[in-house]
């Protein structure tokens, strides 16, 4: 795979809140790596994500370059640019089932998708949840089928904002090992902020610290 | 496309109701070319002082419109701060929709059935108690002071500004303030009077000041409950319109101005009331008392509004009994007979009022509801703020009907347009359109945007977000506004009545003109249907999403915190 060809590109990434500046970033993210945010609430961790992906509120001003290989994904809209979600709720749409909330996920002409779908199911051992409704898994269950609704979609990069902030201490280790691990073997560029030491170090990767 | 819709909502309320409010002015200073009157004079005004009764007339509008704003007002706010939390405020809330789903002139109608001399109340407490053998003799309905108008109004303002106050509350962190309240020593209805009430007041200030435009105003509920000679100025100005004496016309439109003097006169009064309670409160409010009064208004609150909620389903009792009593003698609480004639003979009169009523009611919430929609939709891809422009969706519901209606025919007249089923639709969609932006706006804003992310970095447009995403998780707010929409088109007396210039008949209109009649029996039968309609559509809203296989309960993080 070559490295920067899919790399993250974070090219001065400076914004402003109501002229007030807020945040600056430099960074690349090679295929495979997290690069983690770190900072108090407030200090616009959330915010920088929110501008990777195309939903900046317009209160807020940005400058700077974001690249994705050589895309410049600030010229494409949201649906277009890419950047796959996940948040500390695993946002499982309510009026789809578990299968349904992945074939949302899965590109419009993917091939085969309820072999794709079985297959992703299978993989965080929830084989046969397909007809299931979302609201009756595990918060663990339903963060895994975020994940692989958020993999289906074959993202070029992802954003995690706090993505195990509301799991129990058991459960968030394993989910860390699970997400970085199929990160990596994907091999996408990961951008996670977090203000939970444990999450940097599992990241196992650069650190940035805001605020 | 999107971006033309707030456009189109506020030309669709802002241009009718000057339109109609200029065609009513200038007459009322004597210019109307159509009748050949050309020459700006106060002719009008002159014969209009010179009825009789007319000083009374404005003095029953006003002080029936106040004193039951005031009267319902003080209800739902002891209620709110009496019931917190208890199974009373979640049984009464759960009857609020319903009830005030249920069309004025139903209400009204059942509220007389209630009162009146042989009336319910009074078979209840007769012989054993009052000693009646046969009615007595008293002019409850109807009498001279405007009484049971004011409290039949009560008992339909009361639920509205229940549900106006719950949907404010989530905005204010309720519960926290009144823990905090609580765990300073404050008795929970006070620390409610106390901490949350000045906060939640102006958030419900424009509903109050609709609701006193609107009792001010009044006309059906006046037509069966008000005082007869004289009676209210809207009815006394709706007279004078379809008199056949056509100069009376001037005489009319110098009226609809002196409504709308009445309407305004009231609401500054209430301004002034505004003012004066806050400067009383004040020290109140900061004097440290954690204890004083807490039962006087536990007692009164809870007590409030079960009454009106028991009134309003006893009326609607009432009506049923009505509707199928053959013989009933005086003093007996029951029919000694029952019939289902009244039924079988107005089955055949009811089956094209009925399909009326549908026809407009479907059209016209249909329309405000793709329109509100687009609206909010738009609303939420520009990222606006939505508070400035509120006050111009009130427009129609601040101006009294009466004032602009009328001058609204003229206008369309003068456009070539004929009173027709259409134009009763558009007239229809003056008060519909408001009522369901109120009621979906809320709910639309408050859908957490990060569903919409998720959905758009999955690769989905946000044409197609709307549609799969946005729209099945809004699926029963939207149903309730549109049942919201049917109620308030179902019960619409005046517009329908005036813009379709008597020709365009519905339940609603059908069942007023009886009120002149006293046929109780027949009076139950229509009265009955008018109130169920709304009812059909509310029940439709909750049992739809269900059947569609919308989520049954909505999960928790549908909706963003706070």
């Amino acid at each position: 795979m070559n490295n920067a060809a899919n790399a993250l590109t974070l090219e001065q990434v400076r914004i402003h809140l109501a002229g007030r500046p807020l945040l600056h970033v430099d960074a690349t993210v090679a295929p495979g790596d997290v690069l983690t945010v770190m900072g108090p609430s407030g200090s616009g961790k959330s915010t920088l994500l929110a501008f990777i992906a195309g939903f900046l509120q317009s209160t807020f001003t940005a400058q700077g370059q974001v690249r994705l290989g050589d895309t410049d994904v600030l010229r494409l809209p949201a649906e277009q640019r890419g950047v796959g979600l996940l948040f500390q709720d695993p946002l499982l749409f309510p009026h789809l089932s578990v299968g349904g909330n992945l074939r949302f996920g899965l590109p419009h002409r993917s091939p085969q998708k309820s072999a794709q779908v079985a297959k992703a199911l299978d993989q965080i051992g929830l084989a046969g949840f397909e007809a299931r409704d979302p609201a009756t898994l595990s918060g663990g269950q339903q963060a895994r089928v975020a994940l692989m609704r958020l993999l289906l979609s074959q993202p070029r990069a992802v954003l995690l904002d706090e993505p195990f902030s509301k799991l129990d201490t058991a459960l968030r280790q394993e989910m860390r090992t699970l997400v970085f691990g199929q990160l990596r073997e994907a091999g996408l560029p990961a951008l996670l902020v977090t203000h939970d030491e444990d999450d940097a170090t599992a990241a196992g990767g650069q650190i940035i610290a805001l605020g | 496309m999107l971006r033309l819709a707030p456009l189109l909502i506020i030309a669709l309320l802002v241009i009718p109701v000057t339109a109609g409010l200029g065609m009513v002015l200038l007459p009322a200073f004597g210019y109307l070319p159509v009748l050949g009157s050309e020459q700006a004079n106060l002719s009008a005004w002159q014969m209009l002082f010179a009825q009789p009764g007319l000083g009374r007339s404005v003095a029953v509008s006003f002080a029936s419109g106040l004193a039951s704003t005031a009267l319902a007002l003080l209800i739902v706010v002891l209620f709110l701060a009496a019931s917190q939390g208890t199974w009373l405020d979640r049984s009464l809330r759960r009857l609020v929709s319903p009830l005030l789903a249920i069309p004025h002139a139903a209400v009204a109608f059942g509220f007389a059935f209630l009162i009146a001399p042989s009336g319910l109340m009074a078979r209840f407490i007769s012989p054993w108690l009052s000693g009646w053998e046969s009615p007595p003799d008293a002019l409850i309905v109807n009498d001279p002071w405007g009484l049971a108008l004011t409290f039949g109004l009560v008992l339909k303002e009361a639920p509205f500004l229940l549900l106006m106050s719950l949907a404010a509350l989530p905005q204010l962190q309720a519960e926290q303030r009144l823990r905090l309240a609580r765990s300073l020593g404050y008795a929970p209805t006070l620390a409610w009077l106390k901490v949350v009430l000045p906060s939640l007041y102006p958030l419900i200030r424009l509903p109050v000041y609709a609701v006193i435009a609107y009792a001010t105003s009044v006309v059906d509920m006046a037509l069966i409950l008000g005082p007869r000679l004289p009676p209210t100025l809207s009815v006394s100005i709706l007279g004078w319109f379809n008199d056949p004496d056509i100069t009376r016309r001037f005489m009319a439109s110098a009226a609809a101005v002196l409504q709308l003097g009445v309407t305004l006169a009231a609401l500054l009064s209430w301004w002034l009331l505004e003012q004066l309670s806050r400067r009383l409160s004040h020290r109140w409010l900061t004097n440290g008392d954690r204890q004083r009064g807490e039962a006087l208004f536990t007692v009164t609150g809870r007590a409030g509004l079960t009454l009106a909620s028991l009134a309003a389903l006893a009326a609607l009792v009432g009506l049923g009994l009505f509707s199928v009593a053959g013989f009933w003698r005086f003093p007996e609480l029951l029919p000694q007979s029952f019939t289902f004639d009244h039924w079988q003979r107005s089955a055949d009169m009811l089956a094209g009022p009925l399909v009326n009523t549908a026809l407009i009611a479907l059209l016209s919430t249909g329309l405000a509801a793709v329109l509100v929609v687009a609206t909010l939709e738009n609303e939420q891809r520009q990222q606006l703020h939505p508070t400035r422009s509120l006050w111009l969706l009130y427009l129609p519901l601040l101006v009294p009907q009466i004032a602009f209606l009328y001058g609204l025919v003229v206008a369309a007249e003068r456009l070539g347009i004929r009173p027709q089923l259409a134009l009763v639709v558009a007239g229809h969609l003056l008060f519909v359109l408001p009522y369901v932006y109120l009621s979906l706006a809320e709910a639309y804003r408050r859908l957490d945007p990060r569903w919409l992310y998720i959905a758009q970095s999955l690769g989905v447009s946000r044409r197609r977000a709307f549609w799969r995403v946005r729209l099945p998780l809004m699926i029963a707010p939207l149903l309730t506004a549109v049942a919201v929409g049917l109620a308030v088109s179902i019960g619409q007396y005046l517009p329908t009545q005036l813009l379709g210039a008597g020709r365009v008949s519905t339940v609603t209109t059908e069942a007023v003109a009886l009120a002149s009649g006293g046929n109780r029996r027949l009076i139950g039968v229509w009265a009955l249907v008018q109130a169920g309609l709304p009812l059909v559509g509310f029940m439709a809203a909750v049992a739809l999403p269900r059947w569609l296989g919308a989520p049954r309960r909505a999960p928790l993080n549908v909706q963003r915190q706070g």
